[in-house]
């Protein structure tokens, strides 16, 4: 029995534990905060449809790659915090396998700025490094002159629209190269050759930028006139730099047609809202089911309560750690997680009372009553298991997230009725079932 | 045990009740939100709500066809309207926000679903519902693969998924009505609902069923010939007391959600509500006495 209870004293303060971690990690800069969905948090929602028709099969992830890329530096240009930006294919069921661009947008309530900038055309730039003008700069409250990337490079000589297409070669080796470097090889068009040509050669010596969408992604030097209409960038690339970097030139413009499919855009008010009442509710629920377990179950009751308070805060560290992104589908299935984590609780304390009527004293009864309670409690678990299994292949952001919480809310409450509540009861100690133990164990209205 | 005697009764009852339920879904219909049927939907909150017939005359001048405009909160308009192109889209944002130049309201949430997502979420609801239903019907048959007598394993499923569809047929009719009366749309989240309860359905049923089992052995192992029916009724009457137990305390956290929750959450804590109590009824006085009913008939 001592060892039940100094198991019992650490499970407690492991509780304990747990749920101090919980409640400093709620510091603001603390390492594991909440993550809230979109309609917690408010932002915006973005479903893209990508046009794949006119690719081959094999080409497809690498396009999906580079669209993704493409729009994950549209994003953040767009200055919001922690953008998501993801691929996913759908229409399984509809045949022909769709591939799609999910975008959230934290904090962005204007949905048609969103979505003009992410639909917008980006901009591929060839211009020459220049001298900083900072004569006629006003410098700011610290006396500084506030300068940005751009202003170091002159207007555009050549676009995107100048260039036929990229491609990656590794160079042989000659003075001063080594072999088998990667170099990005560059063919413009009749028009853009022409142009580069008299560029070239105007600027020997001097440095061009190549942008894209605004973005500084190459700075070679100008080594000699070119002439022929193509470029060689040889910089010190690591082959993957190169491949990305002759990727994003030939895609320059969106590697895929893309389409809207849907959006969605929640005031962060409206969000705010939405979380403080499923607080609420959630504290609500507990506060009326403890009610219920200590009017019905008294001492067993006392410790269901301490073992779903264990639940409620396991789970909350759960939600930080994995992180699971918490929605308000996700609170709402949380808060009737913690209804149905009293049910292997009041299955045991049933089958417990059995035990008791048949003259067993209170240790015996609560090893045998949970002993013929696990079956039950197995099976039927394994039935919540696989809906929420199926819920989760469900997809949606939406209702993965009431699917994860309510499978791990069913095997911790399970993992929570077995051991806790099981020590906890043991650790009391044993009883004959009689007289005041009798009005303690007993249950309901007797 | 009395459950088991007038179990007609109780037949009676559920058939009435599913009779009900289904006649209010056809009756009614299903009122599929834009989640299903694609469209959008505009939520637009003002400091002072202006009238409606404003904001409609505002609408009507545009041309976007049928639309539909809620009251909503205190304060607040919910406007549904077909997919938009991206004019439309900025004229509907500007006459439900603003009079004339002067600008009124802020729009608190945005939704817009395109068909194709519709369609595909439609099919993925359907499937997962049949998932869950054939995952139940085979983990019921393997849990009790070795009761034979007098019920066979695969019989104790059958059953389970009738139980099943009464629970799920009962908050859908419910839910047929709340769309009718008061627009309750059905969306993702109600999808989720039937499916959570149906896990709920087949938990409570299974540990009923668990205790036929336990008992069966127990007379087996005690060669005691004791009638099928007695064996069913003492089984409910174990458990009777836990079934409803679960039930009271789930329905409790659910009503919390369902007066003091968000109210995105409200109609799907309703359905819930409807689907745990008709969960509880069907385990108790359905699903059991179906396994007496069943054993006479094969015995005839």
């Amino acid at each position: 029995m001592w060892k039940n209870r100094i198991i019992a004293l650490a499970i407690l303060l492991a509780g304990f534990g747990v749920g101090y971690f919980v409640y400093a990690s709620q510091a603001s800069g603390a390492n594991f905060p909440f993550r809230l969905g979109l309609d917690l948090s408010g932002g915006t929602h973005l479903v893209y449809k990508a046009d794949t028709s006119r690719l081959s099969a094999a080409d497809v992830p690498a396009s999906m790659a580079s669209l993704r890329d493409t729009i994950e530096r549209r994003v953040n240009l767009f200055g919001v915090g922690e953008p998501i930006v993801q691929t996913e294919s759908g229409g399984v069921f509809s045949g022909d396998a769709q591939h799609r661009l999910i975008i959230e947008l934290p904090g962005v309530s204007d949905t048609q700025e969103a979505i003009r900038l992410i639909g917008e055309t980006p901009v591929l730039e060839f211009r020459l490094q220049q001298p900083l003008d900072v004569a006629n700069a006003t410098p700011n409250a610290d006396g500084q002159i506030e300068v940005s990337l751009g202003d170091a490079y002159g207007d555009a000589v050549l676009t995107g629209a100048h260039l036929d297409r990229a491609s990656l070669e590794f160079g042989q080796a000659s003075a001063g190269g080594l072999s088998n470097e990667p170099v990005v090889v560059l063919n413009f068009t009749k028009e853009g050759g022409d142009i580069f040509s008299q560029f070239t050669g105007e600027h020997v010596g001097e440095v061009f930028g190549i942008f894209l969408d605004g973005q500084l992604i190459s700075n070679p030097v100008i080594n000699e006139k070119i002439s022929g209409g193509s470029a060689v960038i040889s910089g010190n690339f690591k082959p993957d730099e190169a491949r990305e970097l002759v990727r994003n030139l030939n895609f320059g413009a969106l590697p895929l047609p893309i389409e809207l499919l849907s959006s969605q855009t929640i005031g962060a008010s409206l969000g705010t809202e939405t979380l403080q009442r499923g607080i609420t509710a959630g504290i609500w629920g507990l506060v009326v089911v403890a009610v219920f377990l200590l009017l019905w179950y008294r001492l067993p009751g006392l410790i269901a309560v301490v073992s779903l308070s264990l639940y409620i805060v396991i789970m909350l560290a759960i939600f930080k750690l994995l992180p699971i992104t918490l929605t308000a589908a996700g609170l709402a299935g949380f808060v009737l997680s913690i209804g149905l984590a009293v049910d292997a609780n009041v299955l045991i304390f049933e089958r417990m009372k059995e035990e008791l009527m048949e003259g067993k004293w209170t240790n015996n009864a609560v090893r045998d009553g949970f002993a013929r309670a696990w079956l039950s409690i197995r099976d039927g678990n394994l039935s919540s298991i696989i809906t929420a299994v199926i819920l989760f292949w469900f997809g949606t952001s939406l209702v993965e997230g009431f699917a994860l919480v309510f499978g791990i809310g069913v095997v911790v409450s399970m993992f929570t009725a077995i051991t806790i509540s099981r020590t906890l009861l043991l650790a009391i100690g044993d009883y004959e079932y009689k007289g005041f133990v009798k009005f303690l164990f007993g249950n309901g209205l007797k | 045990m009395l459950i088991i005697k007038y179990r007609k009764i109780f037949y009676t009852i559920s058939g009435l009740v599913i009779a009900a339920s289904l006649g209010a879904i056809i009756m009614f219909g299903m009122n599929f939100g834009i989640e299903f049927t694609g469209g959008e939907i505009i939520e637009t909150s003002y400091t002072e709500r202006p009238a409606k017939d404003l904001i409609v005359s505002q609408l009507d001048a545009l041309d976007i066809g049928a639309y539909s405009l809620r009251a909503a909160g205190d304060d607040e308009y919910i406007l549904r309207v077909k997919p938009l192109e991206e004019a439309q889209r900025e004229a509907v944002f500007a006459a439900t926000t603003q009079v004339g130049n002067e600008v009124i309201g802020t729009i608190e949430r945005f939704n817009a679903v395109g068909p194709t997502i519709g369609a595909e979420l439609k099919d993925k609801a359907w499937v997962a519902l049949i998932a869950v239903m054939v995952a139940t019907i085979l983990l019921i048959a393997v849990a009790f693969r070795k009761v034979s007598k007098p019920v066979s394993s695969w019989k104790y499923g059958v059953i389970a998924i009738i139980a099943l569809l009464h629970d799920v047929i009962v908050p859908t009719g419910v839910f047929a009505a709340l769309g009718y009366f008061l627009g309750a749309e059905v969306d993702v989240l109600f999808v989720m609902a039937l499916l959570a309860i149906l896990g709920y359905s087949v938990n409570d049923t299974i540990v009923v069923f668990d205790r036929v089992r336990e008992n069966l052995r127990h007379n087996e192992e005690n060669r005691s010939k004791e009638d099928f029916e007695l064996t069913v009724g003492k089984s409910l009457n174990q458990t009777f007391v836990r079934s409803v137990n679960t039930s009271l305390t789930v329905l409790l956290v659910l009503l919390a959600l369902f007066f003091v929750g968000a109210t995105v959450t409200q109609d799907f804590s309703l359905v819930l509500i409807a689907g745990v109590i008709a969960g509880t009824y069907s385990s108790i006085f359905l699903a059991a006495p179906l396994l007496v009913t069943l054993q006479k008939w094969t015995d005839k």
